[in-house]
């Protein structure tokens, strides 16, 4: 399968990993809504013949750049236009292709990505290395019809510590965005990744988070996905050292058609590893929200802990949220559990508030304030919080009109 | 002055019709005791009086100064000066006591500036530690500060009237004074009316109950002073657990011009003349 033209793709570079991705692509179908992978997914919908990567980018302006120092203060920053880099500064390189640290996840948009993206941005702590200031990577799509692939490379070596925030917008143009995220934490590293997409109601992201968790080392990853037509994220964290651990949280706000698909894997596959996975979202109107996740715990990984809890509010009527937890346990001493909710908001709640004069409409934007607030409060990066917080009362800023004809 | 009248209120949940005819006049400042053994349909009443989605109101009114409550949402219910304090509050994830406050202050029109510094005051009056103000409401708290944080939103809130649905449960003896005192004040200070639920006499000790009536089988049977309390607290229900079943012609439904007036207008429950021979 070959989506894209290859003469359009600007980048020149060939490996070794972008020549195993062509090659599983050329023995590859488009996706179907009937493979259990992509259960409930509208993919089948993508017509590929609409996107095309863009070759010339304009580059970032002053007053670009100033808003988004203004909102992400940092000495390390990048920012990319319709996926190709336009502007690098701090501690920060960007290289056409990155040896394979992390292994592929098999998944056909993170082997779409490998062969298309031009460019990786790579973000690297030396052994021992503390990185103090976090590291800032946005993505701005402005150009309708472009084909994006944005490749994002993190790699902490052993006992360093960094914290990485990247940002997804847009305006309102019909783009498609294939965002590849990969993160190699070396023994007793620390890596913070928190992921804010905010793109616009047209456009369709499909995008993967491969992380692989050294001894002792440890990943946490924050979501949060707020646009989109269609936008999905796929995760796979591999804790492959002993006592490796991997926290993985997300909070999502569909409103609209808006379809929000998060597939997850937690893979034990060292002893005493523990993994803590908490997705909450909201279903407003008509928009739907798959999860799908599978803690999967390996022969040699005996003494894991593994935690996966998904809670769903459908607030529209006509809103739909869907939750498949798994497990796939091949040993002993084990403690796993999963859980998980879809419901309207708490009538309990809702009534304790009324009683003491909250309107019920405000009501109800307190309550999914409030149900959001337990990953906002630990997000990997704690600045990041009120641009999350205020994200979701964007959001909620549009429900009062329609929460009087759910109550 | 105001005035909360409950005129001859009934109610059921689902199929269960538990109050049957209550009456009920409460003044500004005073303390209203609802006393009565379990399934009396004590709570039930608090319920009408609030508005809880699952009592279905058969009959009856509740009026706060004319103005009729069985119509109103919670919300305006307590935007017209009724609190309730619950006997199992919420817990509400997320969200935390000052932006639960700010939010009612907004939505009656009053100025949510003066929030931070009422609670803060309230707090320190309840001797509530800061920390548990910036926690999410009721979640993981103990009883006792469950019940201080409802007792700290009655003071910031400052409604005319208030039913207290057993304040006293879960309370250690220091909690339970500070709150119980604390709501005092608001009846001589603020002329705050109370209705309050309870099994025991301890707490209209703390709070100087003006009167307690008796609450069997969905009808207020029998009132008195606050002395009644100790009687029930002795020796129980049992002298009036056959009246609520039967029909009272009389409606005792005890105001405090009622209690004070001449012996007579209100028939001592010991001279019942339907009392159950077999009781």
């Amino acid at each position: 399968m070959r989506p894209f033209e290859r003469g359009t793709h600007p980048a020149t570079g060939e490996d070794q990993r972008r020549a195993a991705a062509s090659k599983r692509l050329d023995g590859a179908t488009l996706p179907s809504w009937e493979l259990e992978e992509w259960r409930y997914s509208p993919v089948a919908d993508i017509n590929f013949d609409q996107y095309e990567p863009v070759a010339e980018v304009a580059p970032l302006t002053d007053d670009e750049r100033n808003a988004i120092k203004s909102d992400y203060p940092t000495p390390n920053l990048a920012v990319t236009r319709n996926g190709r880099v336009v502007h690098v500064e701090g501690a920060i390189e960007v290289l056409a292709d990155v040896d394979e640290v992390v292994a592929a996840n098999g998944d056909l948009f993170a082997d779409i990505n490998q062969v298309f993206a031009a460019e990786t941005i790579v973000v690297r702590a030396k052994p021992g290395a503390m990185v103090m200031d976090d590291i800032v990577v946005v993505h701005l799509i402005d150009a309708d019809g472009a084909a994006v692939f944005t490749r994002l490379h993190i790699e902490a070596g052993e006992s360093s510590a960094l914290k990485v925030l990247e940002v997804f917008t847009s305006e309102d143009v019909d783009a498609l965005v294939v965002p590849h995220i990969e993160v190699s934490c070396a023994d007793s590293a620390n890596v913070g990744y928190v992921g804010q997409q905010h793109l616009g109601p047209r456009v369709w992201q499909i995008g993967s988070q491969v992380s692989e968790v050294g001894q002792q080392g440890t990943f946490r990853s924050s979501l949060g996905a707020f646009g989109g037509q269609y936008a999905r994220l796929r995760s796979d964290c591999r804790l492959i050292g002993r006592g490796a651990h991997g926290d993985l949280d997300a909070i999502y706000f569909g409103d609209r058609d808006q379809v929000l698909d998060f597939r997850t894997f937690q893979d034990h596959d060292a002893p005493d590893t523990t993994s803590n996975l908490l997705f909450k979202g909201v279903v407003d109107d008509a928009s739907r929200a798959i999860y799908t996740g599978l803690i999967r715990v390996a022969e040699e990984a005996p003494g894991t802990r593994a935690f996966q809890t998904n809670r769903n509010i459908k607030l529209g009527k006509n809103s739909w949220a869907e939750s498949v937890p798994n497990l796939e346990i091949e040993t002993d001493d084990v403690r796993c559990s999963h859980a998980s909710t879809v419901g309207p908001i708490d009538e309990e709640q809702r009534f304790y508030l009324e009683t003491r004069g909250v309107p019920p409409e405000v009501a109800d934007q307190l309550i999914v304030a409030g149900f959001f607030d337990e990953v906002i409060e630990d997000l990997p990066i704690k600045s990041v919080a009120d641009s999350v917080r205020s994200a979701v009362q964007a959001k909620l800023a549009q429900v009062p009109s329609r929460s009087a004809q759910v109550v | 002055m105001s005035e909360l009248i409950i005129d001859d209120v009934s109610a059921r949940i689902g199929d269960n019709q538990i109050l049957r005819g209550v009456n009920m006049t409460v003044k500004s400042g005073e303390v209203h005791a609802i006393m009565g053994p379990n399934g009396a349909g004590k709570s039930t009443l608090a319920g009408v009086m609030t508005g809880r989605p699952d009592v279905t109101v058969t009959g009856g009114s509740i009026t706060l100064d004319g103005q009729e409550l069985l119509t109103m949402s919670p919300f305006e219910r307590a935007q017209a000066g009724l609190f309730l304090i619950m006997q199992y509050p919420t817990e509400v994830p997320g969200v935390r006591v000052p932006d639960m406050m700010r939010a009612a202050f907004d939505a009656s029109g009053r100025d949510a500036s003066e929030v931070d510094a009422r609670i803060a005051s309230e707090a320190e009056r309840l001797e509530i530690p800061h920390a548990l103000l910036s926690r999410p409401v009721n979640v993981d708290l103990s009883g006792g500060e469950k019940k201080r944080n409802e007792t700290l939103q009655l003071g910031v809130l400052a409604p005319k009237f208030a039913v207290l649905d057993e304040l006293d449960s879960g309370l250690d003896v220091d909690a339970m004074r500070l709150a119980s005192s604390r709501v005092e004040q608001e009846t001589n200070a603020n002329g705050l009316g109370v209705i309050a639920i309870t099994h025991y006499n301890r707490l209209l000790d703390e709070l100087n109950a003006d009167v307690v009536h008796v609450l069997v089988n969905g009808r207020i049977v029998d009132y008195g002073p606050a002395e009644l309390a100790n009687e029930i607290e002795s020796r129980g229900y049992d002298r009036w657990m056959a009246m609520g079943a039967t029909e009272i012609g009389v409606g005792l439904g005890g105001s405090l011009g009622k209690l004070m007036a001449p012996a007579g207008a209100g028939a001592p429950a010991t001279d019942d003349p339907f009392a159950d021979p077999l009781a």
